[in-house]
């Protein structure tokens, strides 16, 4: 039998500073809570084309598994939550925009 | 130091005009990633988990202030303020931006470094003694070889499109500080009845498939480098597998091949190809040696240095560890620790890398290394310099008196910042080092290196600690595998995995239990760790280790 989908987002890096983006229901956005969580199987894979096909825009995007329980989609494996925080020894990256928002 | 010849400057600056188009059009889409990959990566850019990354040459680690100065303002201008040194002796940028790069390497030209060849499957920056051309224990210094070995690689159009990476290293000194074993050309410079030569090893490596190191030529005559090198990586280049990146690298050409076979195939090429070495790369190689003379060192009696070692400890505890003894009597060999106890091991911010700059200015004769150990060095300095050496540089956030010691750690930076590390490195070297400042027990401790990677590639040479970390992603935790009884010197040894691995949590307590049963193990105080473990094997640390493991058992 085949596995159950899990919800998903499209993720990738944004190509001009390689930071981490999510795509929403209208772009894309920096911050895995806007993201627009994908629960049916056919839908994600045609996400996952169009945003592979903004090639002046996005770099490697792919599917990544989210817990949608939630108000607000959160990681389910800790190298998907490194990339929604950024690095652990300095403030930098995402927690350096959100101090200065 | 080399001096870039009309040659080389033109050369750099047509790369870079190259680059820089390609970077236009990758903006404005007319590249797609797959096609602009391998363009950015033949210039050092990688894309990492957060941002671009761009790691920048610094042949066989040697620099002059006008280049760190460079290196700081880069790191300012277009980076955020601070540099990551790694442990092939090259500077990483963590967070360029795609259209500031061809900027980058445009001031970079202007003081004759690049980021070429520092990723693809190509020859990479040749590293060498960090050392060099002033330790007390050298036979001939190994960087103008590296230099002409830099030259013959660069842009080679044969060695392009290699099956794997390939990494060269070279030694001037039987004391081997380049871990030339554990590369995949290593050479050491030997004479034999009085005639200077080369032994060469081929095939070692870390990563996934971790070996040591065969000598492929007991003896080779140093006229006959370049073409012996050129056989070699032919061979390679055609036996190597390219069906299976893991089985890719030449020490499993070797392996799978056998040294025999390997080494008869090498000659037979080498036979074809030698006399197109008409002796123009020894002209070449006499004209570089002429770069790399010694400085004019300065004859003083030595009096400042035992006053201040006299009257101040801390200054004393840092001359024990962090200085190396040079060929000049009057001189020592400085290493300024980038592993301030808590700190991102290899990291340095603008200000202190200026400072370091000015220092070699001021009192070091304009010379910086980088070190394999992501350590920084003033190569030459007079010891009656060395009170005010210390005392900018504990201004700076730079005294730590660590060098050699459990706190002086390898790290590569794992899961904070590479996209193909599975677990992180940084903050486990972080907590190791601040735990044992804590215990104020690290000098009593002694030698001892760790070594940390973040994935099987083995970045952190975790294989060749003393204290081997590897970090892993088990069913979605990070998990660190413990390695004991590895070694990166002239006795290179491959550690010995000690048991089951440790979460993240448990890894510091374990590496304290290791520590402490080494103290009660010792025979004596001199007696190193590793020495011990040599002595001992695997048995009474591992029980350390897992003490539940050893009770159930009993």
């Amino acid at each position: 039998m085949p596995r159950a989908f899990t919800p998903k987002v499209v993720t990738a890096n944004a190509l001009l500073e390689g930071d981490v983006i999510y795509q929403t229901a209208t772009g894309w956005s920096r911050d895995l809570a806007e993201a627009e969580v994908l629960t049916d199987e056919a839908d994600a894979d045609l996400r996952l084309i169009d945003a592979a096909q903004q090639i002046d825009t996005v770099v490697g995007a792919y599917l990544a598994d989210v817990d949608a329980s939630g108000e607000t989609p959160k990681p389910t494996h800790f190298r998907e939550d490194f990339r929604a925080k950024g690095p652990s020894n300095y403030a930098h990256g995402k927690q350096e925009a959100a101090s200065h928002v | 130091m080399y001096n870039y010849t009309d040659f080389d400057t033109a050369f750099i600056k047509e790369r870079n005009a190259q680059f820089r188009a390609q970077v236009e059009r990758r903006i404005d889409g007319s590249l797609t990633e797959d096609e602009f990959k391998p363009l950015r990566l033949m210039n050092g850019l990688y894309l990492q988990l957060h941002a671009y990354m761009l790691r920048v040459a610094i042949p066989y680690g040697t620099l002059n202030s006008r280049q760190m100065h460079v290196l700081a303002d880069i790191a300012d201008k277009w980076d955020k303020g601070y540099g990551h040194f790694t442990t092939r002796q090259n500077i990483q940028y963590n967070w360029p931006q795609l259209r500031d790069v061809p900027d980058m390497l445009d001031a970079l030209g202007e003081v004759q470094m690049h980021a070429i060849q520092t990723s693809g499957n190509t020859i990479r920056n040749v590293t060498a003694d960090h050392f060099a051309g002033a330790a007390a224990d050298e036979i001939a210094d190994p960087r103008p070889v590296a230099e002409l070995i830099r030259q013959w690689s660069t842009d080679h159009p044969e060695f392009q499109f290699l099956p794997r990476k390939f990494k060269v290293a070279v030694t001037g000194s039987p004391n081997d500080r380049a871990v030339t074993k554990a590369h995949d050309i290593g050479l050491r410079m030997i004479e034999r009845d009085g005639v200077a030569g080369f032994e060469v090893i081929v095939g070692g490596g870390l990563g996934r498939t971790p070996m040591i190191g065969k000598v492929l030529k007991d003896f080779l005559p140093r006229e006959d480098l370049l073409p012996y090198l050129e056989a070699i990586v032919s061979v390679y280049n055609l036996l190597g597998r390219r069906d299976n990146k893991y089985k890719a690298r030449i020490k499993i050409t070797l392996h799978e091949n056998g040294l025999e076979d390997f080494s008869a195939r090498v000659e037979e090429r080498y036979a074809l190809i030698r006399p197109q070495f008409t002796g123009v790369d020894q002209q070449m190689l006499a004209a570089i040696e002429a770069d790399f003379a010694l400085p004019t060192f300065r004859q003083e009696k030595v009096r400042e240095y035992h006053e201040a070692r006299d009257h101040y400890p801390a200054f004393r505890s840092w001359a024990d560890t962090n200085l190396a003894e040079h060929r000049e009597p009057g001189y020592a060999i400085v290493t300024i620790s980038l592993k301030a106890h808590g700190a991102t091991p290899g990291d340095a911010t603008s200000a202190q890398m200026r400072l370091m700059a000015d220092l070699a200015k001021r009192y070091g004769h304009d010379e910086l290394r980088i070190s394999h150990e992501q350590n920084v060095i003033l190569p030459h300095v007079h010891k009656n310099d060395l009170p005010s050496v210390y005392s900018a540089l504990r201004a700076a956030g730079l005294g730590t008196a660590n060098v050699g010691l459990i706190s002086d750690i390898i790290a590569c930076p794992g899961m904070d910042y590479c996209a193909l590390a599975t677990a992180r490195s940084i903050p486990i070297a972080q907590e190791i080092a601040t735990r044992f400042d804590e215990l104020k027990l690290e000098h009593d401790v002694g030698p001892l290196k760790i070594k940390i990677s973040g994935c099987i590639n083995a970045c952190g040479h975790h294989h060749v600690g003393h204290i081997g970390i590897l970090g892993l992603d088990r069913a979605g935790v990070e998990n660190y595998q413990i390695t004991l009884g590895g070694d990166g010197t002239e006795d290179a040894s491959i550690g010995e995995r000690a048991g089951p691995g440790f979460s993240a949590e448990e890894i510091i307590p374990a590496i304290e239990r290791l520590v402490m049963a080494y103290l009660e193990l010792r025979e004596e105080p001199a007696e190193t760790f590793l020495q011990t473990y040599r002595r001992l094997g695997l048995a009474p640390f591992k029980a350390a280790l897992y003490p539940e493991a050893q009770a159930n058992a009993a």
